[in-house]
């Protein structure tokens, strides 16, 4: 029953663990934002899943229905996800500049370029 | 299913391919948001995750264009970190209810008062609208704030580009 009952759980952590990985780990700022909406909707299932209740309804009043799925979440995932757009959408225009102003879109040649501008400062 | 993609996500280094799975990714979670009842935000995200943000990072892969480099060296911090973090999430849940179990907090509170007064209230017999519109417009109106501020962001940074253009020629 426990294992069974935190199964839901489970799968957000998963897809929360793999959002994560690939926000640290790769260097292309394209793929990280990608792993920054991973995550993004782990956290609307975190949301979700805990409003279901098992033989209930959508919760649309209809009549002859008693037990409807808790809809608070929904209005707060519902807000979530036009916000998470409009941060993809900033997140994706900042890589582009990035892009004409560095010539790449990777983290490390970013950096290399940047202590290399640096030292030419510097001499 | 959907862990299984994004696994190949993770693993994919071609980013057109990642875009596209990423699109296959959405659907899978708009069709578990069905399965669990939240139909109005199931749509939102066939809509806005598996269209409008799929046409975004198409969009900026043309002007980006390319595959993902080679990641330097093995990536054992990063992966310590995150399942770190996971085993720590894990264990926090075995605190939490168990799924669907009608005695859990969340079903205790404000959800009852809107299912039963809501259509008396508002009129409107889609629960999530009457909250979403009624009794917590100025979250809604908080939310076009935002959207209206990542647009004059994007507008603004994309803008400076096409100047700078003109001043080359």
């Amino acid at each position: 029953m426990s294992a069974l009952g935190h199964f839901s759980y489970w799968v957000t952590i998963f897809l929360l663990v793999a959002g994560l990985f690939i926000v640290i780990a790769r260097g292309n700022l394209v793929k990280k934002l990608i792993g920054l909406s991973i995550f993004q909707t782990s956290v609307y299932l975190l949301y979700i899943a805990p409003g279901k209740l098992i033989g209930g309804t959508a919760p649309i009043v209809g009549t002859g229905i008693t037990v409807y799925s808790n809809p608070l979440p929904h209005v707060l995932i519902l807000t979530a996800i036009v916000v998470g757009i409009a941060t993809l959408a900033l997140g994706l225009a900042l890589v582009v500049r990035i892009r004409e102003s560095y010539g790449s879109v990777e983290e490390d040649e970013i950096l290399r370029a940047e202590e290399a501008a640096l030292r030419d400062e510097a001499t | 299913m959907m862990a299984v993609i994004a696994a190949a996500i993770v693993i994919q280094r071609n980013l057109f391919a990642v875009v596209v799975l990423g699109g296959i990714y959405s659907f899978l979670m708009a069709t578990a948001l069905v399965a669990l009842d939240a139909v109005d935000v199931a749509m939102t995200e066939a809509s806005v995750g598996a269209g409008i943000s799929t046409v975004l990072l198409l969009g900026a892969l043309h002007l980006v264009r390319g595959d993902e480099a080679k990641p330097l060296g093995r990536p054992w911090l990063p992966l310590a970190v995150s399942i770190a973090v996971g085993g720590v999430l894990v264990y926090g849940t075995l605190g939490l209810p168990a799924f669907s179990d009608p005695e859990a907090p969340i079903h205790k509170h404000v959800a009852p008062r809107y299912i039963n007064e809501s259509l008396k209230e508002t009129g409107v017999p889609n629960v999530v609208t009457a909250v979403l519109a009624s009794y917590r417009g100025y979250d809604t109106l908080g939310e076009t704030t935002v959207v209206f501020t990542a647009g004059i962001g994007v507008i603004a940074l994309l803008r400076q580009r096409k100047r700078k253009d003109r001043d080359r020629r």
